[in-house]
């Protein structure tokens, strides 16, 4: 009874995850059909759609752009999150809600609404300071917030933040090493995570760029697909593998790490 | 002495103790009064044990020692120097806490070395004082291990090491037994109290038990409310509590009516002489110690106001403590277990109350 159970669970299981496999993986393989056709009815094979992608100046620069944003992203947001996190978890116990309420807010606000109020400061900005695709680097990290906050959270809760700290403390580490040496390490996994997730969001970014005029790598795809459908589609399934790498990355590094023990004698 | 760095030669060679001096220490919590005015000086070299229940402030008082919390008022001089200002990174208190204190990402090694290397010990020297200072706490042969593969007990004597390690002036311990199992419990306090004398540092050790305080202390400061209720060696502790808390707290205590007249308390038909000889006369109640108490066959049976029937009889090793229904109260009797097991439960047993100088309370 018990068995019929349990073949029964893993039946369910491998039928949905082949259900769910194919749902992410038929429509990124039909892209990659696509994206090698030749011309003609009859014409071979070829790669020649990815090989071009190089050949579009614009393409490559937002590219190039839209990896320099989510660098950008990823840093700021560890520069502002950690910091933070651990002085309110050490020493404002009592502003953690509200943090977590303005890290969660984006979460619920529509991107067409964000926008909205972004674009007078975008224009400001661009009038009197730079007009840079970069500038979006500041809408970003306002778009990551929760993410970042909910994977750095987990792994704060993970640590004794306090006891760790003190005993730091009192054995003569200032707050930087505090921070450097005892917190960081210890939750190093929840900051590549966060940074992961960054750069997944960043990366797959299309409503606000394109509603403030910028021309990230989504954005490019986008504009690409009217003039040449291969080379855009191409781009479309490079970045769509390149997150799903990540994300592998992301559920390796995430395992609670079996930490070797330098036997001794 | 030869010059040969044996562990403890090297510890020991650093000081003989400074001398710690808490001044009327004050601090408020949100409308909680967490120290209301503690004094307390510790001699060099001496280790003395906070005990109290809890919340009664013995963690805030050692968190100020340390400089991890601020004082609302008060001063805090070590060796002579006010640090009441100075923050907890430059006060050189080593702490132990109560568990889970070790770096999770270093070795055992790596923990005791860190306070050296914020003191920019050379790294080769830092090594092997991390070394060292192990081996003095009996973990040589654990040097590498992380501290998820050391057990409780072990880590405690890590975290011991690397408070050690910084040749503190003060050690500061906050219950750091309490999460171990009895056994390990008794013979890691002996080891702290070893490496103390051997180290020879001035140490505040924070208990709420009252025979780890006595164990292991030169003297016992009985906390209550924010404030010290007794100070004086263990001995004196409970032999003769200053107040009817300390009485209370430090060892079990029978609480028997009774009526002070002419400076002692008759006690059902028993006149026992009094700590305080000046308390005035009415109603009270007598705190007795139970190892006061002696108990004898009751042959004829005959009634009286200290006869009663044994209930219980609990085996504590070479003492047992018997239970004793009087009717109207019960009693606890501590006596060898050779002559306790005269009295099995059920038997009539006539009471006997030693004239030691006793204390009264007069709260209910
Ligand atoms: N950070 C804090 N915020 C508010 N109140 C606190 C804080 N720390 C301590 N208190 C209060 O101060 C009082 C003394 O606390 P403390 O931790 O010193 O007690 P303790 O004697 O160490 O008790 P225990 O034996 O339970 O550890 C308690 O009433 C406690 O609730
Ligand atoms: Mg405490």
């Amino acid at each position: 009874m018990n068995r019929a159970r349990r073949i029964r669970l893993q039946l369910f299981r491998g039928v949905t995850f082949v259900i769910m496999g194919a749902f992410f993986l038929v429509p990124i393989a039909g892209m990659f059909e696509f994206s090698t056709r030749g011309r003609g009815l009859n014409a071979p094979r070829t790669l020649e759609a990815w090989t071009s992608i190089v050949t579009y100046p614009d393409l490559v620069a937002a590219i190039v752009a839209s990896l320099e944003l989510a660098l950008i992203t990823s840093v700021g947001m560890l520069l502002l999150l950690v910091p933070t996190m651990i002085w309110v978890r050490l020493r404002l116990p009592e502003l953690a809600r509200t943090i977590e309420f303005i890290c969660l807010l984006p979460l619920t606000i529509p991107a067409i609404v964000l926008v909205a109020g972004l674009v007078p400061i975008y224009k400001w900005i661009a009038i009197n300071l730079v007009d840079s695709i970069l500038t979006l680097a500041f809408a970003y990290l306002v778009l990551v917030l929760p993410y970042a906050y909910r994977t750095l959270y987990a792994g704060l809760s993970a640590i004794d933040v306090k006891t760790l700290s003190e005993a730091a403390r009192s054995l003569g580490a200032g707050w930087p090493a505090v921070m450097w040496r005892i917190i960081v390490p210890n939750m190093s996994v929840a900051l590549l995570n966060a940074c992961l997730l960054s750069v997944a969001v960043v990366l797959g970014e299309y409503t606000i760029a394109n509603l403030l005029n910028y021309v990230n790598v989504q954005v490019a795809i986008q504009l690409l697909g009217r003039a040449n459908a291969g080379v855009s589609i191409a781009v479309a399934v490079a970045s769509l593998l390149f997150a799903f790498l990540l994300l592998v990355v992301l559920s390796f590094v995430g395992r609670p790490r079996a930490r070797v023990a330098r036997a001794e004698g | 002495m030869a010059a040969t760095s044996s562990p403890s030669a090297t510890a020991r060679s650093t000081r003989g103790g400074v001398e710690v001096r808490l001044e009327d220490l004050r601090r408020r919590y949100a409308g909680v009064t967490a120290l209301d005015g503690l004094s307390l000086t510790l001699a060099p070299g001496e280790l003395v044990a906070l005990l109290g229940p809890s919340g009664c402030g013995k963690t805030t008082a050692l968190r100020l020692v340390a400089g991890l919390e601020e004082a609302d008022g008060g001063r805090v001089t070590i060796g002579g120097a006010d640090v009441t200002r100075r923050p907890a990174n430059k006060r050189d208190v080593g702490m132990v806490f109560q568990a889970y204190s070790l770096f999770p990402h270093m070795t055992a090694w790596e923990n005791v070395a860190f306070g050296l290397q914020m003191r920019k010990v050379r790294p080769a020297d830092r090594r092997r004082r991390a070394m060292e200072t192990l081996e003095l706490v009996g973990l040589q042969g654990f040097a590498n291990r992380y501290a998820h593969q050391l057990s409780g007990g072990q880590q405690q004597r890590v975290a011991l090491a690397r408070a050690l390690a910084i040749q503190p002036k003060v050690l500061l311990l906050d219950e750091p037994l309490s999460a171990l199992d009895a056994k390990v419990r008794a013979r890691l306090r002996d080891e702290i109290r070893r490496v103390q004398l051997e180290v020879g540092i001035t140490a505040l050790f924070v208990t709420h038990d009252q025979e780890e305080a006595l164990a292991i202390a030169d003297r016992v400061g009985v906390m209550r409310s924010g404030r010290l209720e007794q100070l004086g060696p263990p001995t004196t502790i409970y032999a003769r509590p200053a107040t009817p808390f300390v009485a209370e707290f430090v060892g079990l205590t029978n609480r028997l009516s009774g009526l002070v007249r002419d400076g002692s308390v008759e006690v059902r038909g028993t006149r026992l002489p009094l700590v305080q000889p000046d308390a005035p006369d009415g109603p009270a109640v007598a705190l007795v110690r139970p190892e006061a108490v002696t108990l004898s066959r009751d042959g004829e049976a005959a009634s009286g106001p200290l006869v009663g029937i044994v209930i219980a009889t609990a085996f504590l090793g070479a003492l047992s403590r018997v239970t004793v229904d009087l009717g109207d109260v019960t009693v606890l009797a501590q006596l060898p277990t050779s002559e306790a097991g005269a009295h099995a439960a059920g038997t009539r047993v006539r009471l006997a109350l030693r004239p030691d100088p006793v204390l009264i309370s007069r709260e209910d």
